[in-house]
Parts: C-alpha cells; structure tokens; sequence
C-alpha cells in the first residue's frame, strides 16, 4: 500500500519585526499583550505596512527551492472568525503567491537522491495565541495574547511526492537546515515551525492531519495516521472522505475535527490596504550561501569525512558551523567525535549545540589524538564537561577534568599490581584462559578496566594480562 | 498662543456624538481654530464611535494621522460628529445616536453619512470639519446643509486611523462654509503618511484664485438626465452659466459607465465591509461578549445586538457578492466595472479641465422618507463615479430649489485639487454674487 | 432570486443575528439590491491587476508598542494580562 503525503509548512521568518508593523518580534520571554500596536491588535483605523525584509527572505527561499517568482503577487484578505485573530481576517497570499514551482533534494528510504516538488512559497501573518487555564478541555473560555499576532510566517507547500512519515521528517530536516543556512528561520524557538499534512494510502480518501507543532512530531503523527488508514483499510471501512484531523502531541494520537473546518468559505479578495509587489527582478541580485547538501559534498571532499557524517554534520547549521571550527585538530576524528558521540550526549542533557564552547571540544579530541586518553576515559571527560555547561556555569576544560579526576591514560606496568589482584582472586578464569577460552581473558581485563576507571588502553592490558598469566605458575 | 477652547455648543441638530468642553489647542496654521471631526475618524483618549453603539466607549490609544496634523497646526479639536453607522447612509439616519437634523430646515435630513459633520458647519458650530466620502459622503450633505465639501484624490490623504468602511474608495476631506477654508484644512490634512501604503507624496499648497479664463468644463449626459430632479438640474445649468460668464468653456461629454457604476460601487463598499466589519466582536474593544458563551454564539449575539440593520444588511451583500460561486458574477465584474469608470474618467478628463454637475439629483430628503434601502443607494448616483476612478470632486452650494440648497459638483483629474478648488472658488467669489 | 433559506445561511456565514421576523424583509430587499446588480451583466472582461503603485515596503526597524493597560484598557474583561475571550467549542 503507498502512502502519499504532502506538508504545508509555516514557518516564522526571523526578522526584527512583525510583518506588517514595527512591533519587535523577541516576544517568547515577555509577558503577554507587551508587544502589541494598533496595527497588530486590529484596532480600527489602523493600517498594515510590509516588512521589507520579510519579502528579501522569502525571496532568499524562493531562490535556494529553485522556485519561479512571478512577475507580479499580490495579498489577500482570508476572512474567518476566530478570537485570535483580530482583525477576523488573516493577510495572506492567494491566487497571487510570492513564488511557485520549486524542488528541494532530499534522500528516499533507500539512501538514494530524490527531488520533492514545492508548489508554492507565500507570506501571511501568524495569529495570536490562545491560552487554556487548567489546560485543555476544563476552560470556559480563551485567554489571548496578541503578541504572536503579526509574525511573519513563509508557508511552504508541497506536492504530494513523499512517501513514508520517515521520508517526511528528512523531508523538513533537509528544509529546516536550509533555511537556517539562510539565515531566515530559526528552528529553536518554540513554535517557530508548524505542519499540515495530507496523507492517505493510494487509491483511497485523503485525510488532513493539522496541528503538528513541531519537527519530531511530524514522523509521530504521521505514522500514528498511516496505521489507522492502513487497518480501516483491512477491516475494510471506508477512509471518512476529505476528513481533518487533529494531532494531539502528548498522546501521539490524531482525532477526527469536531468543526467542519473543510466547509469554510473564506471569501478571499485582494488586500485593499496594501499594493501589489513586483520583485522578481530582486531575485537575481540575491546571493546564497552555501547550502547544506553543497556543504555535505564539500565535507567529503575537504576534510575526507565519510558521507554519512557528512550528512549527518551539515544537517543542522550550528552543527556544521562547529563542526568547521574543530576540523583542525583532526578531520576524520572530529567527525566522528562530533556526529557518534558528542550529538547524543546533547540530545540525551537536551542541549544545544550552542552551549558547548569548540574549544573545549578541540581540546578534548587533542588530547585523544595525544593519546593522553583513552577514548573510555574522553566519553567520562565529555559527560562531566557538559554536565558543567548545562548547569550554566563557566564550561570546565577537560584537561582540567582528567587532571582532576586523575584519567590520564596509564602504562600498563602502572596497573601491574592491580592486575596480580585479578589475576589472584579469578581463579577460574585464569583456568579457563589456559585451557584455551579466549573469552576469559576479556572478562579478566574488563575487571581490570573497571579497577582503573578506563585509563588504560584495553589491548595493551590484554598483553599485559596474558603475560602476567605466563609468569604466574598454574 | 496654546491655550484651551471652552466649547458648549447648542447643538439642537444632535451634530455631535462627543464633545469636549474645553479643547485644548497649541500654535501653528489653525491656531485656536475649532475643528469637529467625523465619528469614524480615531482621536486619542476621546471616544471614537462611527455611530455605532458596537463602538460605544471604545477609547483608541492613538490619533489618526490627520488628527495628529490638525493639532500640530494647533486646531482645538472639539468634539466628533454624528454619522450613518460606520457610514453606511446618505442620510445620517442609521446612527446609532438619533440622527441629525438639516439645520436648513429640521423636518429635512442633513445628508451623509457626514450629517454631522455638515451639520455642525452649517448651524455655526464650528468653522470647519473633517468628513470622509466613501461614495459622496462629503459632498452629499455638503450640499444639502449649504456648505462647501471635498472630497480629494484616493489617495492624497493618508487614511491611518479611519475606521475603514470601504478602503478602497474612502478619503477623509475638509468641509466648511467657504472655499477658502475648505483649501485652508486641506493644506493642513494632506502631509504624506508612510503609514497609508496607499497614500501619495502630494502635499496640497495652494491659494485658491477666481481666474478661470478659458477653464474647459465637460458636461456629463448622465449627470443631467433620467432620476435628476428637473428644478435641480436647472439651478446647476445656470450655476455653469455664470462660469461661463467668467471665462469658462463648456463642453457636452459622455460617461458610458455611469450605467453600471451605481451596481459595481455597492458590490465593492458592501464587499470590502463585510470584511472590515467582522473585527467588532466585544472581545478588545466595544460592549463585551459573553464569554461564558460559545464563541460563534457570542459572536453573533454581540453583532445582531449592536449592528443596526444597514449595516447588518451591508455586511450580508458583501458576504454573499464574496462567497464561493459568485465571486465572479459581482466582486470580479465590480472591478471590471470600476476599470471602466475610471477609463471613462481619464478619457473625458483628458478632452476637459474638469466635469460638472449636480451633486445629488435631488434636495435633501424629510426625514424618514428614504425608508427603502434601494432607493436610498440610487440617490448616491452621481456622487460615486469619482470614488470609483479615485478623482477629486468638491460641492459648492449654487442656489435653492423650494428654499433647501443644491450643490454644484466639479470633479477634477488625479492630483488636480487646485483647479476644482479654483472653480469652485470662482463661483463662490464671483458666480453667486 | 434568493430564498429566506439563503438568506439565513448567508446570515449564518457572515455570522450574523437574524430576528425571525426579519428575514422576510430582508429577502424582499436583498433581492431588489441582487435585480439592481445585475446591471454588472453587461459588463465584459476580466478582473486585472492594473497597480498604480507597487513594492511599498517599511524597513525592518522596531519601533515602540503599546503599553499593556492600553492594550487592554478597551478589553471587556482581561485576566492575568491577556484578554478574555469566548472560547471556541
Ligand atoms: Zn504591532
């Protein structure tokens, strides 16, 4: 059974102020209702002015997707009623979007290139935000913070052609690292990226699945949708037709829509208030960075990096950035150390990228390549020093950890008496290591690791403990 | 000098929604100068209604930009006037206030949706006052309280602030009792507002001259014909007869358009309002919304409660002339339709100087009498023609028919102001004597 | 020709209150107001975009908001800072 989906993406572009007013964007820390003017409260009279910047980033995106930007776009009014949205109509881009027609390369479920065509990129303003006390269900009414209103969102919408929830999630993966590559967005900030996502099973009814408010939810939510068409499917029951459904993000749920939101009529007509734009001569003066799947093939290329780090270190821009800063100590090492160990360490505390200094990170693969410790006793280092960085205190150097805590990396004969110990009290062990069972011996030198906390090279305790085995009579 | 203006006004016309009895003004071009403004037109820390109870209280925490420019040339700004609600009207009747009385005669309506403002003029109140005119709301009851109105190009007065009813047709304009003091507020409204996207950077300066020598003067067909009352065109012939005497040329025109310009203005005023309108809900501003209610219910309670019934049905037309399935049939036809007009414009403006006619068909209506709403929208004939093409027009009283006045229309090019007002101001000076 | 069940759902996109003993009246001169439009019928064309003016734009520079009592000064009730609002069921 192919699955079909297609997404349409909001995204908050990160300029200074609001879409169409001079409010400050920087609302997430502040109380609500602070950052609010006439324009972006709906008063009456007030009028909407265009963020100049907002239309250059949506340009900047419409060039990195390969999309066409027509001569002439133009706003529109969406009329629907909702306490959110305080003129009771959103500005918004219709029949006349910023830009059509692009792709973005990802890889399909096989590893092997794919191009995703974009419909359409255009510009609308988010709406503010409704609070529930007591959470959820139990409020009697709204509460509404006004500050979100305004935002400027890009939305992104693409052509049915994806086709599992995993492709999907590389899918926004690949869109998220390259609009921060742009410099447009900022996937950090909460709620700074929202999904809506058609799906159905080929051949059957399509359902919409609103709501999901983040990157990691979109797999979730998808797979969840997936299986529920797939076993009405085989019971036989009809997939409801042109069905909305909600994701519900703490059960990973979606449920049907209570309102018929597919029946809106949102009498559409062209915003009076505002003029039409006609900047696709602008496209051409814009200048892109390097994008991410540019930056993979530059990594392989440069630093000799295998393509799967590559991939996996030019996936987010922060990561790539620190990535570059830290080649230097050693490429392929640094690779290694930054996309198998030093990323689940962050995912596993929660932590940004951000929070950990490259220097530090430079010192600790230094001291690996030194071979001043073993690679056991890098991973103790790393824990400690981001346990150090995320209680926000000064980052602690890992030379100054293995100092402290003594995990140099030791000659074996330093360990000589701990390994007589062993030896000594395994008896059995040693009787079987004689009799032939190579098993033995690594179970005698795991005890010695954990008698040296893993400061010492396991092959060379090995050696050691074989010896001293020869030496001992039996 | 800055000081404050004691205002106690005997406002027997109901001209006045809010007044402030003591004004305070500061120094520049209108020193001292009581200015009422129209309702719909924002005033920080004074209550800013458009003459709908939805609004009642509603306090804005800015001024519109024309109320920033009238009191940084020092007007006191008095109080704000009466109008149709949200200026849905030709009569100042759909008020949620009581509607204004003609000070011309009090059996008569004032026009409007400006009554008030024309009002307030005409009994004395005040010396001048800012309109608006979606589709003659300035000229209309200009020229039925007696009083001189203009409307300006779409376009050269920033409309930041007003309380938009139709965006795309609306101009907020001066009103007084003579030319010279309608050219005196326009320089004063028409400073360029980056904050109107729509608005141009054409500043209005100019003294008004009665040099009207070799003026050409186009004479519509439409603006004499069928629905004019035959007294009215008369009056105005005769209006056009002294320019002539004062050196201008007169010229018979056509404006094609003008059948289909009335159905193509209500499709788009309706449209754009039923959209701007839906804002009112009691939930930032106007009498709260239940909110132990359901949304939807609360919505509609607040709206059926506080909306009079124009505005309601104004609100309905435009949702249906923008719902699915008619879209093309009236809003896309409508801008078809406007494209026409304002080609037709062009057309004779660039044969003639300016055009003339009657500003309304007809003197001003008793009170009550226009109670069907159709036949209320076909008084607005002549006047919304220059909404749709976004041209300048002015009313200037040019005599009586049965002891109410008639106003003469002269309607300009695009950024032309200077030369309506010159005609204008010819016949003020010079015609009527 | 709009019947009295249009007009009602019509009220009802517009999200509008109508009196039951409105609606017949307001049927008669909805469709007196629809005959008049039909004018438009002799109309021919299509809608374009003919700008006068295009590509207004504001620098992105922030400027000052409103402080908080104003913007809820108008509110019919607030709570905690934000406004209160029926809630949508
Ligand atoms: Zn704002």
């Amino acid at each position: 059974m192919t699955v079909i989906i297609g997404l349409e993406i909001h995204v908050q572009l990160n300029t200074a102020t609001k879409l169409f007013c001079s409010c400050s964007t920087d609302y997430r820390d502040d109380p609500p209702n602070t950052h609010c003017c006439p324009v972006c409260l709906g008063l009456p009279g007030a009028l909407p002015r265009l963020n100049r910047k907002a239309v250059e980033y949506g340009l900047k995106v419409a060039k990195a997707l390969n999309m066409e930007v027509p001569e002439e776009s133009e706003f529109a009014r969406k009329n629907y009623f909702y306490p959110d949205l305080p003129k009771a109509f959103q500005i918004t881009q219709y029949d006349k979007p910023l830009s059509i027609r692009g792709v973005l390369e990802i890889e399909d479920d096989e590893g092997h290139e794919k191009l995703v065509r974009i419909t359409r990129a255009h510009l609308e303003e988010d709406p503010g935000r409704l609070v529930h006390k007591g959470g959820g269900d139990r409020a009697r009414y709204s509460l509404v913070d006004y500050n979100r209103s305004g935002i400027p969102l890009l939305e992104i919408v693409t052509e049915p052609d994806l086709r599992s929830p995993q492709e999907a999630r590389r899918f926004l993966g690949r869109l998220r690292a390259t609009l921060e590559y742009l410099g447009v967005f900022d996937g950090d900030k909460e709620g700074s990226l929202r999904v809506d996502a058609n799906i159905s099973i080929k051949g059957y009814e399509r359902v919409e699945v609103k709501n999901i408010s983040s990157y990691k939810g979109v797999e979730k939510a998808l797979t969840f949708e997936v299986t529920r068409q797939r076993n009405l499917i085989r019971r036989g029951q009809p997939v409801t037709v042109r069905e909305t459904r909600h994701f519900q993000e703490g059960r990973g749920v979606t449920t049907a829509s209570r309102s018929k939101e597919e029946e809106h009529d949102y009498r559409y007509f062209p915003e009076p208030d505002l003029r039409p734009l006609s900047v696709a001569g602008w496209v051409e003066e814009i200048e892109l960075p390097e994008l991410p799947v540019a930056r993979k093939n530059r990594f392989v290329e440069q630093y000799g990096i295998s393509l799967n780090h590559a991939r996996t270190l030019t996936g987010d821009l922060k990561i790539a950035e620190f990535f570059e800063k830290i080649a230097s100590v050693d490429p392929v090492l640094a690779a290694t150390w930054t996309a198998d160990t030093l990323l689940g360490e962050l995912n596993y505390r929660s932590m940004s990228i951000a929070a950990v200094p490259p220097g530090h990170f430079a010192g600790l693969l230094k001291l690996l390549k030194e071979d001043t410790i073993t690679d056991k006793a890098a991973v103790q280092v790393l824990r400690t020093m981001l346990d150090s960085c995320a209680a926000g205190n000064e980052c602690e150097q890992p030379a100054a950890i293995v100092e402290r805590e003594g995990l140099a990396r030791a000659t074996g004969v330093d360990f000589a008496a701990i390994v007589r110990t062993v030896i000594a009290g395994n008896p059995q062990a040693v009787e079987d290591y004689r009799a032939g069972k190579k098993g033995a011996l690594n179970f005698l030198v795991g005890q010695v690791m954990r008698e040296t906390r893993g400061r010492a090279d396991p092959r060379e305790l090995g050696e050691l403990v074989a010896a001293c085995i020869e030496t001992t009579e039996g | 000098m800055a000081g404050t203006l004691s205002f106690a006004p005997d406002d027997r016309c109901n001209a006045f929604i809010t007044t402030c009895d003591a004004a305070p003004y500061g120094d520049g071009k209108l020193s001292g100068v009581a200015v009422a403004v129209k309702d719909n037109i924002s005033t920080c820390g004074i209550q800013t209604t458009c003459g709908s109870r939805i609004l009642a209280g509603y306090v804005p925490p800015y001024d519109a930009h024309v109320v920033s420019l009238l009191r940084g040339e020092g007007a006191a700004i008095v109080g704000k006037t009466n109008m149709d609600e949200f200026g849905m009207g030709t009569t100042t009747e759909t008020s949620g206030y009581g509607p204004t009385l003609n000070p011309v005669d009090q059996t008569r309506v004032p026009g409007g949706s400006s009554g008030g403002s024309a009002a307030a003029v005409a009994a004395g109140l005040v010396p001048m006052a800012l309109g608006t005119d979606t589709g003659g709301s300035i000229r209309c009851p200009a020229a039925f309280c007696g009083i001189v109105g203009l409307k300006p190009t779409y376009g050269r007065v920033s409309r930041y602030g007003l309380v938009a009813y139709a965006n795309s047709l609306e101009q907020i304009g001066p009103m007084a009792r003579s030319v010279g003091e309608v050219s005196r507020l326009m320089e004063v409204i028409s400073s360029y507002d980056s904050r109107d996207s729509t608005s141009f950077d054409r500043p209005y300066t100019h003294q008004p001259s009665a040099d009207i020598e070799s003026l050409r003067i186009g004479l519509p067909q439409e603006y004499f014909g069928e629905g004019v009352d035959p007294r009215v065109a008369e009056t105005v012939r005769s209006a056009i007869g002294r320019l002539e005497d004062l050196g201008a040329e007169t010229v018979p025109c056509a404006i094609p358009s003008m059948a289909y310009a009335l159905a193509a203005y209500y499709v788009i005023c309706t449209s754009e309002a039923s959209s701007n309108l839906a804002r009112f809900d009691g939930v930032r501003y106007g009498p709260p919304a239940p909110t132990q209610k359901q949304w939807h219910e609360a919505f509609q309670e607040v709206r059926g409660e506080h909306f009079g019934k124009e505005v309601r049905r104004r609100i309905m037309l435009g949702t249906f002339a923008l719902s699915a399935g008619y879209y093309g049939k009236y809003y896309g036809k409508a801008q078809v339709a406007r494209r026409n007009v304002r080609q037709d414009f062009e057309r004779v403006l660039g044969e003639v100087d300016v055009i003339a006619g009657p500003t309304m068909p007809t003197v001003a209506f008793r009170l009550g009498e226009k109670s069907d709403p159709l036949s209320m929208y076909l008084s607005d004939i002549l006047t919304v023609p220059a909404n749709l093409a976004g041209v300048p027009a002015i009313s200037v009283p040019c005599g009586t028919v049965d002891g109410l006045p008639v106003g003469l229309q002269l309607i300009g090019r695009h950024f032309a102001e200077e030369q309506i007002i010159d005609a204008a101001y010819a016949y003020e000076q010079e015609g009527s004597a | 020709m709009v019947s009295e069940i249009e007009i009602e759902s019509i009220a009802k996109l517009a999200d509008i209150d109508l009196a039951r003993d409105e609606v017949a009246g307001f049927t008669r001169e909805f469709n007196a107001i629809l005959e008049y439009f039909d004018a438009l019928d002799q109309v021919s064309g299509e809608e374009t975009l003919t700008p006068e003016l295009t590509n207004v734009f504001r620098e992105d520079e922030p400027g000052g908001c409103l402080p908080q009592e104003d913007v809820l000064a108008n509110a019919g009730s607030t709570e905690d800072g934000f406004v209160k609002a029926p809630r949508v069921m």
